[in-house]
């Protein structure tokens, strides 16, 4: 496994457009209705498809029911859950009920404030050193925006003007999680975050431009162990002799040291002009905190730097895919695939008062999220068209929690760094856990995100061995299965074996059985030394199982 | 942590992921903490620096013996019989070697017959006297307290190793569990931690973390193979995905471990029955047959965390006459053995803990004769791999408390290690943000140095 490949995986669409599936597979993963559109959003997409003469399929109620759960809650469906919605007899409305439905569940907000502590950077140590109780303030004031549904124009304005002590005001950390405090490197922080784009890729005069714009962020020690205030500091008081360098405070020095009012002002303290990043130039009033001066310009329906930036993050988390890809790489040369698509969730976006759950339920209630995932569309520009449902595997913490909730057990999430603030509740889900630096080694090795830089691709989801010997074969997940009380009182529970395992199907799959896979378990029963191993082999195998691992 | 997440170099990713993804793709596969594509964070730089280190790599592979919480240098391969019971307490006696004007304390006859094939450096000196610090200077070279923290010596080669190494088994493995955040990857990621075995190769059944499972026959793990591949639908329906294929590629390297080659190196039955009794049948013993054989699949840096500790501050004799026989007899053995497959020359073997324990007895209470903490001066085993054996290096004075001459720090141990590996000391490390960070700190950074040990190179 560790040796050069010779041969990289070339992509083979084998099948051609429209190609029919063994019957066993097309009636687990899909549905043999005609997609129609549902809303305009897909009267757009499938206009965009039947350009390329590609006619989509819609996936299976299964496949949706755990598809639903897996991307609006980051939580596996349980047995029941799984079997009620499957059951449920009224097909016209149901995909949509369960969308509101799980929208108000409490785990949205506990799986979103996971993908937002990714792209803000929510970590207590190394590198961007937030500290335990400010990662902590961070997080809650996150979670609490989305559970209470904040209006995103409020959330952004919140983080880039919000002044007060990091344990106290949690947005103000937005401006502690990067790791260079400099104008410049603030300045790529909020053009990454809120705008979607890399500041690499732009002319150095734009970057220059804006960072005057946050040339006037103060960070202040406290006497409280790693306090530290953000304020306007336009004086750069907390720049002084005596203090520390500008923009790095050290948390431990006394705030005696040199202080006082500032007796020399900086040699920039004339009028100084910024440069917004589309080109018009402020002086910036002497009256006015600058970072409300970005913010009145970032935060207006007319700035599509704005509102671009978030419904393409959004899609992009739903579907896998930005319709600007990657989805913070937004630049002039990165086109988006779809332009009428996007212009319309920005609109939408708009009239809808900035309303996050309400976008996603404009695309979770599309018919193109209902898509099938099966590859059946050879066109290399069908992934593009988002023609199908992209296959993923499931997140580090997504994966870990699914497994406990089957077997009826929990991990143990610590901190290289052991102080009040990291010792978190025992049955924590891993999708709650709100800092970066409480972690283990699963979740490391599942490819979590270091939450170092804020980008995207610092969640690494490609399988590798490593990942494949844990599941297989390890320790850890040998426990679990063996003695995880859920399973175990499920194993034991003396059902017939056709009951047991469909059982087993819908808790780990969300799914019946076929006849063909009762068979095949029946036979490997009759085979087996024990009834008991074999049982626990079945249930090993779905959880190894490419349907469980991947969201589909 | 039951395995390591290092991945092949362009395994399980297909040709178009590797475009969508990039330079830094293939490259970063795992390194979750790598710096976004286009940032200097340039993980090709140690390619670049091997073109500059030496061509002559005489260590291959290299087997670091780690003796966890600081082995007393006086009782053991630096004796002063002449200094009294106050400084030697029950091991007074000394022993000869096979080589003229060695001696060894009276614990390790095997090891002096043995003396030709190392050398004893017996001036190695930090000054440290605390276990995390002193662990983390001897594991990778660097002061503790910098800003960055340095991965390891095995982590180092794992980076630098991994481009021309071809095995099943990751590069970094340890024996049998990790000693802690010092042994370990710092600032390069995940992908360079030890692949730690976990289990015990004593015990009848090695089992091996994610590699050989407790209570699982081969018998059982082939059939629950053909189980999930039928059970797999999805894998079949959806073959022609990209996703599918990496995750087959993937589960396929993974059970060359389990059921293919890879478990075989772990597999401890292979070997004569009177060859594990010459190694000692304890876990130590067994720890360095596993070295051996992992040095000879091409492993290219084995840790063997020393099963049980040496930080005797109490019981202190009582430990030693338990523990030193088997860290004498395995030991030995590998030499001896690793001699006799031919592997000595291109197998560097070092032995040493964080630190010596205080040379003088400390027979107050509550210590009632241990030995305390001493970084200033204590012994470390060399050999191999380009090392002379029979020499030794550099001295303490008569009661074993300062060096008398030839200081060596690490620096300079670590250093040699790196020199007879063919890794430029001074080559660049990819940090993740693109920090400035190299192999071992440089003079001008206040390491301070006695130059590379040269006398025995």
């Amino acid at each position: 496994m560790w040796k050069t490949s010779s041969i990289l995986a070339v992509v083979v669409l084998a099948l051609g457009g429209g190609a029919a599936l063994p019957e066993t597979a097309s009636n687990v993963f899909e549905s043999s209705a005609t997609p129609t559109p549902a809303n305009e959003l897909d009267r757009i997409v499938f206009a965009g498809l039947s350009k390329l003469e590609i006619q989509p399929v819609l996936c299976s109620d299964a496949t949706f029911v755990r598809r639903a759960y897996l991307d609006v809650i980051g939580t596996l469906p349980t047995a029941k859950e799984a079997r009620d919605f499957i059951e449920d007899a009224d097909t016209e409305n149901k995909r949509v009920a369960l969308i509101d439905r799980l929208l108000e569940r409490e785990q949205f907000a506990d799986y979103w404030s996971m993908k937002w502590g990714d792209i803000l950077r929510i970590k207590a140590e190394f590198p961007v050193n937030l500290w335990p109780n400010a990662a902590q303030a961070y997080h809650r004031w996150v979670r609490a925006s989305l559970a209470e549904n904040k209006p995103y124009d409020r959330f952004v304005r919140e983080m880039l003007t919000s002044s007060g002590s990091n344990f106290r005001v949690g947005p103000v950390n937005f401006y502690r999680a990067v790791q260079s405090r400099t104008p410049e490197g603030v300045a790529s922080a909020v053009a990454l975050t809120l705008m979607g784009s890399r500041t690499d890729s732009w002319p150095e005069a734009r970057l220059s431009g804006m960072a005057v714009l946050f040339s006037q962020i103060g960070y202040k020690p406290t006497s409280e162990w790693k306090e530290e205030s953000v304020f306007w500091d336009p004086l750069h008081g907390s720049t002084v002799a005596g203090n520390v360098a500008p923009g790095r405070a050290a948390i431990t020095t006394s705030t005696a040291a040199g202080g006082g009012e500032p007796t020399v002002l900086p040699a920039n303290s004339g009028p100084q002009t910024a440069i917004f990043p589309d080109g018009a130039r402020i002086e910036l009033p002497p009256n006015r905190d600058p970072r409300e001066v970005f913010a009145d310009w970032l935060i207006t329906p007319e700035n599509p730097w704005f509102t671009r930036s978030i419904v393409n993050r959004v899609w992009a988390w739903l579907l896998g895919r930005g319709i600007i890809h990657e989805p913070d790489d937004i630049r002039e040369d990165n086109p988006p695939s779809n332009p009428e698509l996007l212009a319309y969730l920005q609109k939408e976006f708009i009239a809808g008062g900035y309303d996050l759950k309400r976008l996603y339920r404009l695309i979770l209630t599309s018919s193109t999220y209902q898509f099938s995932s099966v590859p059946r569309f050879s066109d290399p520009r069908a992934e593009a068209g988002f023609a199908s449902y992209p296959l993923r595997r499931l997140e580090a913490e997504v994966l870990i929690d699914a497994i406990n909730q089957i077997t009826g057990t929990s991990d143990l999430y610590t901190s290289a760094i052991p102080e009040p603030y990291t010792y978190i509740p025992q049955d924590m889900p891993a999708i709650a856990l709100a800092d970066g630096s409480i972690t283990s080694s699963f979740l490391t090795l599942f490819g979590r995100s270091a939450r170092a830089t804020g980008m995207e691709s610092e969640r690494i989801n490609n399988p590798v061995p490593a990942q494949w010997l844990h599941m297989l074969n390890s320790s850890h997940i040998q426990r679990k299965l063996e003695q995880g009380p859920r399973l175990k009182a499920l194993l034991g529970s003396g059902r017939r074996l056709d009951e047991l395992v469909e059982e087993l199907y819908l808790t780990i799959l969300s799914r019946p059985p076929t006849q063909d896979e009762l068979a095949t378990v029946a036979e490997y029963v009759q085979s087996a030394s024990s009834r008991r191993d074999a049982a626990f082999d079945i249930a090993w195998a779905l959880i190894n199982n490419t349907e469980f691992l991947y969201r589909h | 942590m039951s395995a390591n997440p290092i991945s092949g170099n362009g395994t399980s990713i297909s040709r178009r992921e590797a475009m969508r993804r990039g330079l830094c793709g293939a490259a970063g596969l795992m390194l979750t903490d790598r710096l976004a594509c286009g940032a200097p964070a340039a993980a090709a730089e140690p390619d670049k620096a091997l073109d500059k280190a030496p061509a002559n790599v005489k260590a291959k592979s290299v087997i670091q013996i780690f003796l966890w919480g600081g082995m007393s240098h006086n009782d053991t391969w630096d004796p002063k019989p002449d200094s009294g019971r106050e400084y030697m307490g029950d091991f007074g006696q000394v022993i000869p070697t096979n080589v003229d004007g060695i001696q060894l304390g009276a614990l390790f006859p095997e090891l002096a017959k043995q003396a030709d094939k190392y050398s004893l450096i017996r001036s190695m000196t930090h000054g440290i006297n605390g276990h995390e610090t002193a662990a983390y200077l001897m594991q990778t070279g660097h002061a503790p307290g910098e800003r960055l923290a340095y991965p390891s010596v095995g982590a180092v080669f794992a980076l630098f190793k991994s481009p021309d190494y071809q095995g099943l088994i990751p590069p970094y493995v340890v024996l049998t569990k990790p000693a802690g955040r010092f042994s370990e990857e710092g600032f390069l990621g995940p992908k360079f931690k030890p692949f730690a075995t976990g289990g015990d190769p004593n015990a009848p059944r090695f089992e091996v973390e994610g590699v050989v499972a407790r209570g699982i026959t081969d018998q059982r793990q082939k059939a629950r193979r053909q189980l999930l591949d039928k059970m797999d639908v999805m894998g079949a329906a959806m073959a022609a995905s990209p996703q599918m294929t990496a995750a087959k590629e993937a589960k396929e390297a993974a059970y060359e471990l389990i059921l293919g080659a890879g478990k075989d190196v772990f597999d401890l039955s292979k070997e004569k029955p009177e060859l594990r009794d010459r190694y000692g049948r304890h876990t130590f013993g067994q720890d360095c047959l596993v070295a051996r054989r992992l040095v000879e699949t091409g492993v290219p840096y084995v840790t063997i965390n020393y099963p049980g500790g040496w930080d005797t501050h109490k019981n202190h004799f009582q430990t030693m006459r338990r523990q030193a026989p088997q860290l004498d007899q395995g030991l030995a053995m590998l030499l001896q053995d690793l001699s006799d497959h031919g592997l000595l020359e291109s197998t560097l073997v070092w032995c040493c803990g964080e630190f010596g324990r205080g040379p003088k007895v400390d027979w107050q209470p509550p210590w009632n004769g241990g030995r305390n903490h001493y970084g200033k001066v204590f012994t470390v085993l060399v050999a191999g791999g380009g090392f002379k054996g029979g020499r030794v290096v550099g001295s303490s004075d008569a009661k074993a408390e300062e060096v008398q001459d030839r200081p060596v720090y690490p620096v300079d141990l670590i250093g040699s290690i790196y020199r007879l590996a063919g890794i430029d000391a001074n080559a660049r490390l990819p940090h993740p943000m693109g920090m400035e960070a190299h192999v071992l700190p440089a003079p001008s950074e206040g390491a301070k140095s006695a130059g590379l040990l040269t006398e025995i190179m």
